[in-house]
């Protein structure tokens, strides 16, 4: 009798599908993001972000189908003056240790504070700033959305492999701007091109459609770029949409715009089509009837990720499944073309970064030529040797 | 002056013995079948068909290719005797690889946007069932008994065994990231999984079920992201198996018992799939970015020619004489 028990208990060992269930709860957690965006192609939609996790959720479901896994997704919309620690808490007592955030820096900071007691795991999807991935780091956030240092890496490679090495910056009057030119002047340092001069522009307030139209806009613009050094690019640095989309055919010197407008970086256009991302294009098309943004498609590789440990670990416990994805073991396709990895030391995805103009992706980065040790992925962005990130 | 030619071809088959297969490539952009001379090493025809030609594959005695024609929804038909189109078959939306029963009469076909592995009766032209995988399925191989049949799917990172009988999926294995392309020894002893995105071949033991071994690939001064395997030939002793690594523009020399890797060849850029002629005396392999074909030498490992071929070459197939 003992011998036959050892036997079936030899038998399921060797069957993995056959274990028990696996169910694994993911937490949205999310805040609402402005409509004031200037082209109304960006406004974003009331299942942004979500509509992503949910996709990721369906395609876990259908491997969970063989693995003997479940997926589901719990949708928290943070108001503005909402508590994001009591969401953080509702979310958990529902079962979600794996939180996929959609969170302003502040937020997430505080978010990850409540989560660390009861041992859930982060996955910042949105929120670009660096300090998240240094100073701030948190060993309960993995960072699946690029830092702005990663974004303006790959627009400055590609600026220098064209030889357009002299840019005229103009940025917008927010925090946020100021911390996106500062990626933009290390970058332009750290690739050896050169930033001509500088200039702001106020934002005076107001609103973004007018039955006016583009009358004064027309005008504006020139002036604000007239009478600059010479310049082969501008880099439009504008976080908050307030007036990098004007820019494009509408400067004084005839240049190309890149940056908040033009010639984007980004970790997902809805024109990306490439290594088979237009198969996860469709899917999501046919799902939502909408495009996909680079929000939705961070919450579908997060989705992706905790998918792919769970598969991998047949487990869902936060730590367990955090350990393996920082892990040499792990990696994730993206439709980016290579696969991408965690970096240890900041939990930052490393992934190529797309540069489109909303039609086309015109290229992707890492260019050619710019050659690291470890991965050429580690171009882009602040580096091991010089992370200030302690994780704790 | 005429006589005079003929004497040089008759002896020039008397000295070598009739090899001149032709090869079919497709070319993914070019919307066109490249048609190649085996013996002159040269293309001699280009026929347009329809629109994102992949996967192709001949029928047993070589008399038809099958075209998946992705963006067109179907397979398409070509006769390669008249090298004319005569018809398609109902695929289901974006076709990329297929594979072929053993007896030739049943095709099985990816089909990514709805999870299904599809069967198409060839005689009748017509779907006689589905399979549910895994997310976007891709890679396709039937055993050579015909018992087995294996399809990867990309997204959920497995091979699944299905028994052909009946229909039933009776092994996933999970293996590294982003499965494409699978081929199985002849003697049916291993199935060799190609993974692009984790960059390792894994090997399987059909008859256990489970994986025997991994494979990884490590080239001097190249990042190993660039290392992305996908076409797999293995000889028909099952001695020794190259593979395609795609943007690291090489193909590795692999023994297949040992799985100890020989050497890596240089060859075109973007090198997608694979192909032996018959005898196994050349290995082609389709460069998708730089628009040719190599041609491997397999006897002394070398890369002795490349043929200019239609824009972005994926699929590569030989046929039989």
């Amino acid at each position: 009798m003992k011998r036959l028990a050892a036997a079936c208990l030899l038998l399921f060992a060797a069957v993995p599908a056959a274990a028990d269930a696996l169910n694994v709860k993911v937490g949205v957690l999310r805040e609402t993001h402005s409509r004031e965006t200037l082209s109304i192609l960006d406004i974003p939609a009331a299942d942004d972000t979500l509509a992503g996790a949910l996709l990721g959720a369906a395609d876990n479901n259908t491997t969970g189908k063989f693995t003997n896994q479940t997926f589901e997704v719990i949708d928290e919309k943070l108001d503005d003056d909402a508590d994001v620690a009591a969401s953080v808490e509702a979310l958990i007592d529902k079962g979600a240790l794996f939180i996929v955030a959609d969170l302003s820096v502040d937020k997430l900071l505080a978010a990850s504070e409540r989560a660390r007691a009861k041992g859930a795991l982060l996955l910042n999807v949105s929120a670009p700033d660096e300090r998240l991935r240094e100073e701030d780091c948190r060993a309960n956030i993995i960072h699946v959305a690029p830092s702005r240092a990663m974004l303006a890496d790959g627009l400055a490679q590609y600026l220098v492999w064209k030889q357009w090495r002299k840019w005229l910056l103009v940025k917008g009057s927010h925090e946020k701007d100021e911390l996106l030119a500062q990626a933009y002047r290390r970058a332009a340092k750290k690739f050896g091109a050169k930033i001509v001069e500088e200039r702001v522009y106020e934002d005076t307030g107001g609103g973004r459609r007018s039955d006016s139209g583009s009358v004064q806009t027309q005008r504006q613009m020139p002036v604000l770029t007239q009478n600059a050094p010479a310049y082969d690019a501008l880099l439009a640095v504008d976080e908050s949409e307030v007036f990098a989309g004007y820019l494009p055919y509408r400067t004084w010197d005839p240049r190309p715009v890149a940056g908040s407008a033009g010639l984007s970086p980004t970790s997902w256009d809805p024109a990306h089509e490439q290594w088979g991302a237009q198969q996860l294009q469709n899917r999501f098309m046919a799902t939502f009837r909408r495009p996909m943004n680079a929000r939705d498609n961070n919450a579908w590789l997060a989705m992706r990720m905790v998918g792919e440990a769970a598969t991998r670990m047949n487990s869902n416990a936060p730590e367990k499944l955090r350990a393996f994805m920082i892990g040499k073991d792990f990696s994730i396709a993206a439709f980016k073309g290579v696969r991408l990895t965690l970096r240890p030391w900041n939990q930052q995805l490393r992934q190529p970064i797309l540069l489109s103009d909303g039609r086309i992706t015109v290229s992707v980065s890492p260019q050619e030529g710019f050659l690291h040790q470890a991965t050429e992925l580690d171009t882009l962005g602040l580096d091991q040797p010089e992370t200030k990130c302690r994780l704790k | 002056m005429k006589k005079a030619a003929w004497a040089l071809l008759l002896s020039s088959a008397l000295v070598a013995p009739a090899h001149a297969y032709t090869a079919y490539v497709s070319n993914e952009k070019g919307n066109s079948i490249t048609v190649i001379d085996t013996d002159k090493l040269a293309a001699i025809a280009t026929i347009k068909v329809g629109r994102r030609p992949r996967g192709i594959e001949l029928n047993k005695d070589g008399s038809e290719l099958y075209i998946c024609a992705g963006d067109d929804d179907a397979i398409q038909v070509l006769d390669t005797k008249t090298l004319k189109l005569t018809g398609k078959l109902p695929s289901g939306p974006d076709p990329e690889l297929l594979a072929l029963s053993p007896g030739g009469d049943t095709i099985y076909v990816s089909n990514e946007n709805d999870n299904l592995v599809t069967l198409i009766d060839v005689k009748r032209k017509e779907q006689i069932g589905d399979i549910p995988v895994g997310v976007e399925p891709e890679g396709m191989a039937v055993s050579p008994d015909g018992k087995l049949l294996v399809n990867t799917s990309e997204t959920t990172n497995m091979a699944h065994l299905i028994d052909t009988r009946t229909k039933e999926i009776v092994a996933n294995i999970l293996v590294d990231g982003r499965p494409r392309f699978a081929a199985f020894k002849q003697d049916g002893s291993e199935l060799w999984v190609s993974s692009e995105v984790g960059g390792t071949v894994a090997v399987i033991d059909p008859a256990k079920r489970e994986l025997k071994q991994k494979i990884n690939f490590e080239i001097p001064g190249m990042s190993k992201e660039a290392i992305q395997p996908i076409g797999v030939s293995i000889t028909g002793d099952g001695k020794r198996a190259f593979v395609a690594l795609g943007p690291a523009n090489r193909v590795a020399v692999i023994d297949a018992e040992t799985k100890k890797i020989e050497k890596y060849l240089l060859v075109g850029q973007r090198v997608w799939h694979l192909a032996f002629t018959p005898d196994e005396k050349y290995l082609l392999t389709a460069n998708g970015v730089s628009n040719d074909v190599s041609v491997i030498d397999v006897a002394s490992l070398k890369v002795v020619k490349s043929i200019p071929v239609g824009s972005f070459p994926w699929g590569v197939v030989v046929a039989p004489k």
